[in-house]
């Protein structure tokens, strides 16, 4: 690879032309990235390769694109998308209704501060750290309750290995660290 | 902020972290089930072209001897003969032995005694190893082609899916379930050998208990129950380093074993339970005829005499639609082979189907004039292909969620079947659920086809540390199944779900850039495609397109590629420096010709198996003479140019032309690959798993 300084004019051009076609971002081209990246989520969970993925995998679609609805919003999408009640959803209906969520950033990520909040929230008696039963309690009878399992994993990752609790300003800044994105 | 409002944050932001991670495991099995599968289809591969070699050489060609002297058994065909052959009283068993000793006929304390030896990582001698393999063969002999099993009031019968050599599995399945007994039977349904390091270990339990409780214990052939496919997945060769001596008679003798193992077992008229699957012309009736043991190699071809090869060559050159017509029927399996896909014949049998062959012509030639032109095939032989691709079908398809039925392209063999085929077949036969077995499930298990397929996997950590569990299938006469599941490891069950993730995936990342890197001429070449000006730049659009041109495994590239490619400057990749950072090492030999080692790395499967079918004794070893043969055989399977010069000169580096003889696990040891990033952590956790999956 050549450093800056070996290359001739001409190269240097051609570099830059090439970087400025990826960076130019037109209407168009930033709507067949999404379609791009929408698809290629998709196609993970697409067993049979013929566009139809389970509704149970929906969720961890949607997810993993960078959205962060709650489960009322889930279950309001899915009954847009689904077909008939057939355990199914088809590409033809999924990409629309999402790239629409994508650029309407419509279930946008939580920030740091305010998760942070959440947890001092729950934090009652300003610890600094939630003790494992304290979160089990909200989680799984406040909100959007976790089901057991969930919780248990919860657990078994977010807590501390020696003192079995949470400190969640460490566990938030760890969680956060997405590779994907 | 409310603690509910608290709660909701908290719950949506862990979800969605959970839902990462599932994703990245979801790729992460994606890729190990492509290459896995993409393993499988060029196994088959290689044997269409070995019947593509087998047409095409001369007769005095020294490929076509070589080729047909590995493939046409030169056995002893009576059972009289085998009897003698295997036997196992000549063996003497040393005053040195510490393993466990049986005694016949065998008992359920023996069967102890052998399970208790191999937690203990004992091994059998070999005298009792043979002892016992002669005892099963005698009785597969006498057992049907369809166990028909009944559940009494008051039992439940056991079922278990693929177990591939773990051990643990199956000793993690008694523990939770009990042994075998007549108050507790089981099916084990195949698949019990290859990849895992304890396929042999597995079979002598089973046949152990199948011998003390032959009504109670009934195994179904898996696809791997072929010893071609054992060449390739690891256990012809476990079988080797385990007996040194023996080890041949060993594999001849398990060769005979599986293609009598029976393919299918049902349960009170009612279940269904085979490995792999059926197909739109799948019938019991049929497969309840067959002599199973004659189709030996549901993978390979015989080669027929002379006259027919001119026949068949004739029509095949021609490639006219009239006589394609007469040898295509809705043919689904293994769609590549041109027609012929006999059975393996014994020499005897060779001779009588000849003598039948005359003897029919005539009436045979009258009766099918009528129906199609030219030259008539005897019936026999149409009958014959049917009934293989009968087995082949139950023994490799894969259940699809679209309707129909198409040909399994993945596999190389067997078929994909839809929901509706599912219906039509179990309808015909009055039966109600199809187990089956042949792909590892998340869970161990998953139902599909209107909950009326439901697959049965038993080998947990198959791809990896965490990457699934196992699982087993209890049935009372009320035939509802009833799942328990497990992992075994108790490493894994302490990973928390990142961590096994983060195992997992490292491992299947790994096992991905060792294909990058073996196809890196090829893949420098479609990247300079996209790069006419030569800057060495491309975009990662254009990186994506080109390595799934080139790899071919159908995965999605944009998804991986944060892992697979450490750094790009505005969303373009500097490929050269990209394919350097692979960094998977290079071998410390001085070759010139480093294109060889390329095409080493790339075949280092079908090398290896065409090495071993080379070795028709099994010594380990093959001559000069052979290595070069199988060096030239692949380079016309790959239509590329491996000179003799070259060889040659691989030969010199590897210096064994002191005994003109190498050894094959040597060769292959001096050439794996091994990644340079776990240098100075321990390796043997992961090779040992990457060996069995390349």
């Amino acid at each position: 690879m050549m450093s800056q300084t070996d290359e001739t004019p001409a190269v240097a051009k051609r570099r830059d032309n090439n970087m400025a076609e990826s960076n130019n971002q037109s209407a168009e081209t930033k709507l067949s990235d999404v379609h791009k990246r929408i698809k290629a989520a998709f196609e993970t969970f697409d067993n049979a390769a013929n566009n139809t993925v389970d509704v149970r995998e929906i969720g961890t679609i949607i997810y993993s694109l960078g959205c962060f609805p709650s489960q009322a919003d889930l279950h309001d999408f899915i009954a847009e998308v689904e077909e008939d009640h057939s355990g199914y959803i088809h590409l033809d209906r999924f990409l629309p209704a999402m790239t629409k969520v994508l650029l309407e950033h419509k279930f946008p990520p939580i920030p740091k501060d305010l998760l942070l909040q959440a947890f001092e929230v729950l934090d009652k008696d300003n610890k600094g750290y939630l003790e494992p039963e304290e979160l089990t309690k909200y989680m799984t009878q406040e909100g959007e309750p976790f089901t057991q399992e969930e919780m248990e994993e919860m657990l078994t990752g977010l807590a501390d290995h020696e003192r079995n609790v949470i400190y969640y300003k460490d566990v938030i800044n760890q969680l956060a660290i997405d590779p994907d994105m | 902020m409310s603690s509910i409002r608290a709660a909701l944050l908290i719950q949506r932001w862990y979800r969605q972290y959970v839902a990462r991670l599932e994703m990245r495991r979801r790729c992460t099995w994606n890729i190990f089930q492509s290459i896995e599968y993409a393993g499988e289809q060029d196994q088959i591969k290689l044997y269409n072209f070995f019947g593509f070699l087998m047409d095409h050489f001369t007769p005095a060609s020294s490929e076509r001897n070589l080729i047909s002297h590995i493939f046409r058994e030169n056995e002893i065909c009576r059972d009289i003969e085998w009897e003698r052959y295997f036997c196992y009283k000549s063996i003497e068993v040393p005053e040195s032995y510490t393993g466990p000793h049986l005694t016949f006929p065998m008992t359920f304390c023996g069967v102890s005694k052998l399970m208790e030896a191999f937690k203990h990582k004992q091994q059998l001698h070999a005298r009792y190893v043979l002892q016992i393999l002669g005892e099963t063969w005698r009785l597969l002999r006498i057992l049907p082609n369809i166990n028909y099993v009944s559940v009494c009031h008051n039992q439940e019968i056991t079922i278990c899916g693929d177990l591939h050599g773990h051990l643990e599995d199956l000793l993690l399945i008694f523990y939770k379930n009990g042994l075998p007994s007549s108050e507790k039977p089981y099916v084990f349904n195949g698949d019990f050998v290859d990849r895992g390091k304890n396929s042999l270990e597995i079979l002598l339990i089973l046949f152990g208990f199948l011998l003390v409780y032959p009504n109670d214990v009934h195994l179904n052939r898996g696809n791997h129950e072929d010893h071609i496919v054992n060449l390739r997945y690891g256990f012809t060769k476990e079988i080797l380093g385990k007996y040194r001596v023996h080890g041949k008679k060993i594999l001849k003798l398990l060769q005979k074993i599986f293609s009598w193992l029976p393919l299918a077992t049902v349960i009170d008229h009612k279940v269904l339970i085979v490995h792999g699957g059926i197909s739109d012309m799948t019938d019991l009736n049929v497969i309840e005829r067959v002599d199973r043991h004659r189709v030996r190699e549901p993978t390979s071809r015989q080669w027929q005499q002379e006259s027919e090869q001119q026949e068949w060559r004739g029509w095949r050159t021609s490639g006219s639609p009239a006589s394609a017509q007469r040898h295509n029927p809705p043919r689904r399996s293994l769609h590549n082979l041109p027609i012929s896909n006999q059975l393996s014949w014994s020499l005897e049998d060779e001779l009588k189907r000849r003598r039948r062959l005359a003897g029919f012509d005539q009436s045979y030639g009258e009766m099918n004039k009528s129906e199609s032109d030219s030259d008539s095939e005897p019936a026999g032989t149409e009958t014959d292909e049917q009934e293989w691709k009968q087995i082949v079908d139950l023994l490799w398809s894969d259940p699809m969620p679209q309707n129909g039925c198409i040909p399994n392209e993945v596999r190389g063999g067997g078929c994909y079947w839809g929901p509706d085929v599912t219906e039509e077949v179990l309808e015909r036969h009055n039966l109600q659920l199809l187990i089956r077995s042949h792909e590892c499930k998340q869970d161990g298990y998953e139902f599909c086809h209107n909950r009326r397929v439901l697959t049965i996997f038993s080998a947990s950590n198959y791809y990896e540390v965490g990457s699934n569990r196992g699982a087993y299938i209890r049935m009372g006469p009320d035939l509802v199944p009833h799942f328990i599941q497990y992992q075994a490891s108790r490493t894994c069950r302490e990973l928390t779900l990142t961590q096994s993730v983060g195992w997992t995936e490292r491992s299947a990342l790994r096992a991905l850039r060792e294909q990058l890197f073996v196809h890196k001429s090829d893949l420098i070449s479609a990247f300079q495609e996209f790069d006419p000006n030569n800057t060495g730049m491309i975009s990662l659009r254009h990186w994506a397109s080109a390595t799934e041109t080139v790899l071919n495994l159908g995965l999605p590239w944009r998804m991986l590629r944060p892992q697979l490619v450490n750094s790009t400057k505005y969303g373009m990749v500097d490929y050269q420096q990209w394919i350097r950072e692979l960094s998977i090492t290079e071998p410390k030999l001085e070759i010139s010709d480093t294109s060889i080692l390329e095409t080493m790395y790339k075949n280092h499967s079908n090398l290896e198996t065409i090495f071993r079918i080379i070795d028709t004794d099994h010594s380990g070893s093959i001559s000069f003479e052979e290595f070069r043969q199988t060096w030239k055989l692949l380079s016309s399977h790959l239509q590329t140019e491996i000179s003799d010069e070259a060889i040659a000169d691989l030969a010199q580096s590897i210096d064994f032309n002191k005994d003109g003889s190498i050894d094959i696990n040597e060769f292959m040891e001096a050439f794996r690959l091994v990644d340079l990033s776990l240098k100075g952590r321990s390796t043997d956790f992961y090779t040992s798993q990457l060996v069995y999956m390349s």
